[in-house]
C-alpha cells in the first residue's frame, strides 16, 4: 500500500507558481526526504501534505484516501516542526496529550501512548516540566514525542534538526534513523542538507524551483545524477565542473568529477594552481584553479601541499559524468 | 557590563532625573490628597501643608457621602471602564487576529480602515452619536457608554495588536491544527495568552481616558442613576461656589481604583514596552 501520492499538485500564491506538476509516491514505511536549496517550495509542499495549504490543482492522497479538503488533524499525520512549536503554557506531558485529548481517546490508551514515547525519547523524568525548563535538544524530542503519540499514517519533518548545534544534530538524526526502524513508519522529512538527506533517507526527493528534479535512493542519485544541478547538489565538498573544451579541444559538454575521484598523479591531465589547503586528519581538500575554473580534490590522508603549489591531478575517465548545455546528463563519450 | 552603567555618578545622575521627574508627577495628587483632609479654611490658608490636629477634618467626605449617591456613581464609573476594556480587548484582539492571520481580499484595506480611526477624534461625531443613541433609546444608559468607549478604543487596539500577533510563530498555529485545535481554541489558548503583555499595554492606554472622561458622560448620560464618578464630582463644582473640600475628597477616591487597576497591569505593561528590545 502506498502512504501518500501526489498527483500533479500545483501550488500558486498569487501570480507565483511555487509548486509545479509535483507527483510522487510514498511507500509504507518508506523514510523520504525533500532536498533542495532554500526557497525550492520543500516547506511548501510538506505543508500542502499536512493540509496548512491547499493545493491549487492536483491530488493528495494518504493511505489511499484522498483528503484535498481534509482537515490536517484528520489526515492521520503529525508534524515536527523547526521550531519545535510546543504550547508553552502546558507541560511536556500537557503538549504530547493535547491532540489525543482532542480526538477524545479513553484515558488509559492516552497513558500508554505517553509512557511508551516518554521510554523511547528518554524523556519519562521531564514529564512535568514545561517548554521552558527544557534544553533545544530535549524541545525537539518533545515534538517527536508529541507525532509519536498520535501514532499517524505518516509523519512529516519539516527541518527538525535546523535549529540544533552541530554534535546535537548528528545524534539526533541517529535517533530519527532508529525510531524510524522501531516504529516503521512512513515519514517525509524537509532538509537543506544534503548531509542528513543522503545519511536518512529510503529514498530522496530532490527539488529545485517548485519541480521534482530527480526521485531515487541516495546511491542512485550520487552514482547517476539525471542533471547537473542533482550532480552538484549532493555530496560534499560537491561536483567539480569543467567545459569538455579543456579537457579535449572542441567539446562543447561541461564535465563532471567528483572531488573523491580526483588524485595526485605526475601524468595528471590537470595542472592545477594550488589556492587553499583543508586538513581534516582523515581527508585533505585542496582546492585549486584550473585557468579560471575553482575545482575541488579531495584526497585520502595526510598531504603536504601548501598554498600556492602547483600540483598535477589525474582522474578516471570512466567516473567522470557529462552534462549538455542545458544541465542534462549525456553520455560521456 | 557596560562602563557607563556602573560609573556611580552617571548612576546618580540617572536615578537624580528619575525621582526628580516622579516628584513632579505625584506632586498633584499629593496636593489633593493632603487638602482631601483639611478643612475649607486651612485649603486656602496653606494648602501646601500637611493636615494637623487643627486642621484635620473630615467634612469633604461626609459631604461626599451624603450628596448624592457616590457608591452608585463609582460602580457606574467600574461597569464602564471595566465593561469598555472588555470588549476593547475582546473584538480588538480577534480583529487583529483575522487581520495578521488571515489572507483575504481586502485585507490591506481593511487595517488601514481600521487604523484611521486613531486620527480622527470621535468628539467630533458627538451630535451624530447622541442622535443614533436618541434613535435607538440607548440616552441614559451605561450601554451607550460602553459602546462608544469601545468603539473610541479599537482602532489603536488592533493597530497594537495586530503587530503583536505577527510575531507569534506560525508553527506554533500550524501545531494546533494539526493536534486538531479549532481557530478559536487556537486563538483563545495559544495566540492571547503570547500576547498578553500588549493586551495590557492596549488595557492601560484605554482605561485612564476612559475612567476620567467627562464628555460623553454629560452629553450622553446625565441622569441620575447612570452618572459616572467624575461626572457625578461636578455637583460640588458651581459656578459661584465650589465645594472644595468635597471635590478633593471625590477626586482622592476616584484615583484609587485606576491607581489599582494600574499596578495589576503595569508588571504586564513593562513586559509589552521592552520585549520588541529584548528579544
Amino acid at each position: 500500500m502506498t502512504a501518500l501520492t501526489l498527483t500533479n499538485v500545483n501550488k500558486t500564491f498569487g501570480k507565483v507558481h511555487v509548486l509545479k506538476d509535483i507527483s510522487l509516491e510514498v511507500e509504507d514505511g518508506e523514510f523520504v526526504v525533500f532536498v533542495g536549496p532554500s526557497g525550492c517550495g520543500k516547506s511548501t509542499l510538506l505543508r500542502v501534505i499536512a493540509g496548512l495549504e491547499d493545493a491549487s490543482s492536483g491530488e493528495v492522497r494518504i493511505g489511499g484516501d484522498l483528503v484535498n479538503t481534509t482537515p490536517p488533524s484528520k489526515r492521520g499525520i503529525a508534524m515536527v516542526f523547526q521550531s519545535y512549536a510546543l504550547y508553552p503554557h502546558l507541560t511536556v506531558r500537557g503538549n504530547m496529550t493535547l491532540a489525543l485529548k482532542q480526538e477524545r481517546q479513553p484515558k488509559s490508551v492516552i497513558e500508554d501512548r505517553v509512557a511508551k514515547a516518554s521510554r523511547m525519547l528518554d524523556l519519562t523524568s521531564y514529564l512535568d516540566r514545561y517548554p521552558s525548563e527544557l534544553s533545544g535538544g530535549q524541545r525537539q524530542r518533545v515534538a517527536i514525542g508529541r507525532a509519536i503519540v498520535r501514532e499517524p499514517k505518516l509523519f512529516l519533518f519539516d527541518e527538525p534538526l535546523s535549529n540544533l548545534d552541530a554534535a546535537l544534530r548528528m545524534n539526533t538524526r541517529i535517533e530519527i534513523a532508529n525510531l524510524h526502524r522501531q516504529l516503521a513508519a512512513s515519514m517525509i522529512y524537509v532538509t537543506h542538507d544534503q548531509t542528513e538527506a543522503m545519511t536518512l533517507a529510503d529514498k530522496i526527493v530532490v527539488l529545485r524551483d517548485g519541480r521534482v528534479e530527480q526521485i531515487g535512493s541516495p546511491m542512485e542519485l550520487y552514482n547517476n545524477p539525471a542533471n547537473q544541478f542533482v550532480a552538484g547538489f549532493l555530496g560534499s565538498p560537491s561536483m567539480n565542473f569543467l567545459p569538455g573544451d579543456l579537457l579535449q579541444g572542441g567539446d562543447e559538454r561541461t564535465i563532471g568529477i567528483r572531488p573523491e575521484d580526483l588524485f595526485l598523479s605526475d601524468t595528471g591531465a590537470l595542472t592545477a594552481q594550488v589556492s587553499h589547503v583543508e586538513q581534516l586528519g582523515g581527508d585533505t581538500n585542496v582546492i585549486a584553479h584550473v585557468q579560471d575554473h575553482q575545482i575541488t580534490a579531495r584526497l585520502f590522508g595526510q598531504h603536504a601541499i601548501e598554498a600556492g603549489d602547483t600540483v598535477r591531478l589525474g582522474f578516471d575517465p570512466a567516473k567522470t559524468y557529462a552534462f549538455d548545455r542545458d544541465g542534462q546528463r549525456v553520455s560521456p563519450t | 557590563m557596560n562602563k557607563a552603567r556602573t560609573n556611580p555618578f552617571n548612576t546618580l545622575a540617572m536615578h537624580g532625573a528619575l525621582i526628580f521627574y516622579t516628584l513632579i508627577a505625584l506632586f498633584p495628587v499629593f496636593v489633593i490628597l493632603i487638602n482631601s483632609f483639611k478643612t475649607r479654611k486651612a485649603i486656602f490658608r496653606e494648602p501646601l501643608a500637611l493636615p494637623d490636629a487643627d486642621s484635620f477634618s473630615m467634612v469633604g467626605y461626609q459631604t461626599v457621602m451624603k450628596q448624592g449617591d457616590f457608591f452608585l456613581y463609582f460602580q457606574n464609573s467600574m461597569i464602564v471602564t471595566v465593561g469598555s476594556l472588555f470588549l476593547v480587548l475582546l473584538f480588538g484582539a480577534m480583529a487583529a487576529y483575522a487581520l495578521s492571520e488571515y489572507r483575504f481580499r481586502g485585507n490591506m484595506i481593511m487595517g488601514l480602515y481600521l487604523a484611521l480611526g486613531i486620527m480622527i477624534p470621535i468628539r467630533i461625531g458627538t451630535v451624530a452619536i447622541l442622535e443614533m443613541m436618541v434613535a435607538t433609546g440607548l440616552v441614559n444608559t451605561l450601554w451607550a457608554l460602553i459602546l462608544v468607549y469601545t468603539a473610541q478604543g479599537l482602532p489603536l487596539a488592533v493597530f497594537i495588536l495586530s503587530e503583536f500577533m505577527r510575531q507569534v510563530s506560525d508553527d506554533l498555529k500550524n501545531a494546533g491544527r494539526i493536534d486538531g485545535l479549532s481557530e478559536y481554541t487556537i486563538f483563545f489558548r495559544l495566540v492571547l495568552p503570547l500576547v498578553r503583555p500588549a493586551m495590557a499595554t492596549v488595557a492601560v492606554f484605554n482605561m485612564i481616558p476612559i475612567w476620567n472622561d467627562l464628555w460623553f458622560p454629560l452629553i450622553l448620560a446625565p441622569a441620575e442613576e447612570v452618572k459616572t464618578l467624575t461626572l457625578g464630582s461636578q455637583v460640588f463644582i458651581g459656578q459661584f461656589v465650589t465645594d472644595w473640600n468635597a471635590v478633593l475628597s471625590a477626586l482622592s477616591m476616584a484615583i484609587l481604583p485606576v491607581l489599582i487597576l494600574y499596578v495589576i497591569f503595569s508588571r504586564q505593561l513593562i513586559r509589552g514596552i521592552t520585549s520588541g528590545a529584548v528579544k
